[in-house]
């Protein structure tokens, strides 16, 4: 049994909430102590029926105002995977918090109202789906038993979201019409849709190949912290903890510790305790050199025939994500991975409608503007470009007053 | 599969292991919030990954209300002397006493939100500016809104409305004096998962998580232990059956379910089959009101 991690984008009007109560209560996730609170939630709201979007708005401030504000995470399985969905809110004033759910994401659901068609908002979706580099994207046609079933109407929504995909350069896309109200095609597929030649909703989600997503070429190993227990049996005992964020790493292998540029050789590997001659993406372990240098958190060790860039000016596609805005000339730090370093906005090139993919000449940015930028670091940062390699190329900006996560940037 | 495929449970542990050791190597003074409970008991598991042969950055630290189960209390004592690693109790008890508070009435009087004050207490006595704990996501909804890492003001308060935006595996733990973070390592795992987990690794739990007998009270459907911690009316039925705790917390509102599972793969498909929520099934106090974790938290609760 392996994991998939999903977001859902959209709104209540979409059915985003009716989707995910329709896979949670299928799968046999919610639990009648669950489904009665809800009931008797619903019963104090105008409709009178039960309302799935109470399962997932977990905040009062949501549920008094009937919307989704912040990203929740929801869990089920079957007997084939674990899935955790990222419910995140659609609308344009959340644009921060869709970026947030989706930075973590192996696959987006966009859906689409059958009786709309590709709107704004779809487009919004995936331009930020495109950003984040979201490997899998299925565009869930919903809400066809408003439109009769008709497979013409799927077919035109089809041909039109095609043209965004290819505008996007999204890879993988896989369209599905649905009626998350009546359960169409979302557990079994339904005798309606019988036009329908692909997959039902879930058993896409429980066969999309994600093993092939984690990156096992480039070895990449940010160093989290040294274990050095200094007792007497183990008094030379320095072990480098971490993760293996991509590629693998076998004991003999030459690797160099960047930004410091020295080399060694792995000596040992430990994962779990154990002694093991290869780790690899996603494993946690520590490794062990053969020369006594010095390492330190925030370094990376990668191996010596493979080297990230590295550099102190990055350009940078950032989503601004604080109240305040964005000055240019400010210093900020920078994290990426347990990488830590002063950095300055230097320029805007750009700013990105995430409408319409339109650039426009910017100054300062917003709340949810993302915007082409140029950062200066006080020290080189070992990097891999965003888009080959999200697990290397991913940073946050934090405030270094405040302390708060101001920005999010996919390195380019 | 290919043989660089990982199972669920892999992904989770490495995760978790990824986030112990983002909290040693940010903070400075962190300590691991051990309840005796199961959740807590895996966290205890995964520091031993994340951390040996070294030593724990971080104590493990009790809030006990005195209310606990005395099973849970032996063996957090017997865990911390078999590990060697340092154990700090701190007792509501004397929080009660030195501050005047007042202790709740009724029935089941819980001093579970009274917790709270010896937990803050604890954190400025000890500045610590982490403390990591068991909670997960899927135990209540405003759970599910909560970041991993998770700020708490110097009153202990969480502020759903302004939470750091947590991008990739990138966990923003820089505070401001007087601050302090909570860190939720197993936020992804759900009730199976943990149970999956224990049986992989061959955990070993307090003895009240299996089928056993006990004398208890029916109270609105709930089976709640009798002790000296609770009052018995004269309508209450003293009953004595074969029950086990599906989690620890206080006697006082922590019920019990009637079972025969007496070892893991019992309990596995016992919570596999069950229609009821953990939570629903067995805290008596979250009834209360639709916000009441919510609530619990923005006053500094776990």
């Amino acid at each position: 049994m392996d994991l998939l991690r999903f977001i859902t984008a959209g709104s209540v009007d979409d059915g985003k909430s009716t989707l995910i109560g329709r896979l949670l209560y299928d799968s046999k996730s919610i639990m009648i102590d669950q489904l009665e609170a809800i009931e008797k939630q619903s019963k104090n709201k105008e409709q009178g029926e039960i309302d799935l979007a109470l399962l997932t708005d977990g905040l009062r401030a949501e549920r008094e105002q009937g919307i989704t504000i912040d990203v929740a995470y929801k869990y089920f399985s079957t007997p084939k995977r674990k899935f955790i969905i990222a419910d995140a809110p659609g609308h344009i004033q959340y644009t921060r918090n869709m970026v947030t759910g989706a930075s973590t994401a192996d696959l987006a659901i966009i859906l689409i109202d059958a009786r709309n068609g590709v709107v704004e908002q779809t487009r919004r979706h995936s331009i930020i789906a495109s950003l984040l580099n979201i490997p899998h994207v299925v565009v869930a046609i919903n809400k066809m038993d408003l439109v009769d079933y008709s497979q013409d109407v799927y077919n035109n929504i089809v041909i039109d979201y095609a043209e965004v995909a290819k505008s996007l350069g999204l890879k993988d896309v896989t369209y599905i019409p649905i009626s998350a109200m009546f359960g169409d095609n979302i557990v079994e597929k339904s005798p309606k849709l019988s036009w329908y030649e692909g997959t039902s909703l879930l058993n896409f989600l429980e066969s999309v190949e994600v093993d092939k997503d984690i990156n096992l070429t480039d070895p990449r190993f940010p160093v989290q912290y040294v274990i050095r227990p200094q007792t007497e049996e183990l008094h030379d005992y320095r072990g480098y903890a971490g993760k293996v964020i991509s590629g693998i790493y076998r004991t003999g292998d030459a690797i160099t510790v960047l930004p410091s540029g020295h080399t060694s050789t792995i000596k040992s590997i430990e994962h779990n305790g154990k002694e093991v001659e290869e780790v690899f993406a996603p494993q946690s372990a520590i490794l062990h050199l053969e020369d006594d240098i010095d390492i330190s958190r925030g370094d990376i060790i990668v191996k010596s025939d493979n080297l990230p860039k590295l550099t102190q000016e990055l350009d940078v596609v950032l989503c601004w994500m604080d109240n305040k805005p964005l000055v240019t000339g400010n210093k900020y730090l920078l994290q990426i991975n347990s990488r830590l370093v002063r950095s300055v906005v230097k320029e805007i090139e750009y700013k990105l409608d995430v409408n319409t993919l339109q650039k426009t000449d910017a100054t300062s940015a917003t709340l949810n503007d993302v915007i082409k930028v140029k950062i200066k670091t006080a020290s080189p940062i070992p990097y891999d470009s965003y888009s080959e390699l999200r697990e290397n190329g991913g940073a946050i900006l934090i405030d270094e007053t405040s302390h708060v996560t101001v920005g999010a940037c996919m390195i380019q | 599969m290919s043989k660089y495929s990982l199972d669920y449970l892999d992904h989770l542990e490495s995760e978790a292991i990824h986030i112990f050791r983002e909290v040693a190597g940010q903070f400075e003074r962190p300590a691991l919030l051990f309840s005796g409970g199961k959740d807590s008991i895996t966290l205890v598991q995964l520091a031993l990954k994340a951390f040996r042969p070294g030593k724990f950055p971080f104590p493990l630290v009790h809030i006990d209300t005195g209310h606990n189960f005395p099973e849970a209390l032996e063996y957090r004592d017997q865990l911390a002397k078999t590990l060697g690693e340092k154990l700090i109790v701190r007792n509501v008890e004397d929080t009660i006493k030195a501050k005047h508070l007042t202790e709740p009435k009724g029935k089941f009087a819980s001093r579970n939100a009274l917790q709270t004050y010896t937990l803050l207490d604890t954190i400025e006595e000890f500045k610590f500016d982490a403390c990591i704990g068991g909670a997960r996501r899927d135990e209540e909804k405003a759970r599910a809104k909560e970041r991993i890492f998770s700020v708490r003001d110097e009153f202990g308060q969480w502020d759903p409305k302004l939470q750091r935006p947590e991008l990739w595996n990138t966990y923003n733990g820089r505070i401001t004096k007087g601050e302090n973070v909570r860190v939720f390592p197993i936020s992804n795992w759900t009730e199976l998962d943990v149970w999956n987990y224990i049986r992989r690794e061959k955990i070993e739990l307090p003895s009240i998580y299996f089928s056993h007998e006990r004398e208890v009270i029916d109270h609105e459907g709930q089976l709640v232990a009798v002790s000296d911690f609770i009052k018995l009316d004269d309508t209450d039925k003293v009953l004595r059956k074969k029950v086990r705790y599906r989690t620890v917390g206080d006697m006082t509102c922590t019920a019990a379910v009637e079972s025969h599972a007496s070892n893991i793969d019992d309990i596995i498909s016992e919570i596999t089959a069950t229609k009821t929520s953990e939570r629903g099934e067995t805290r008596i106090d979250d009834k209360v009101s639709e916000a009441a974790m919510e609530d619990r938290k923005k006053n500094g609760y776990f």
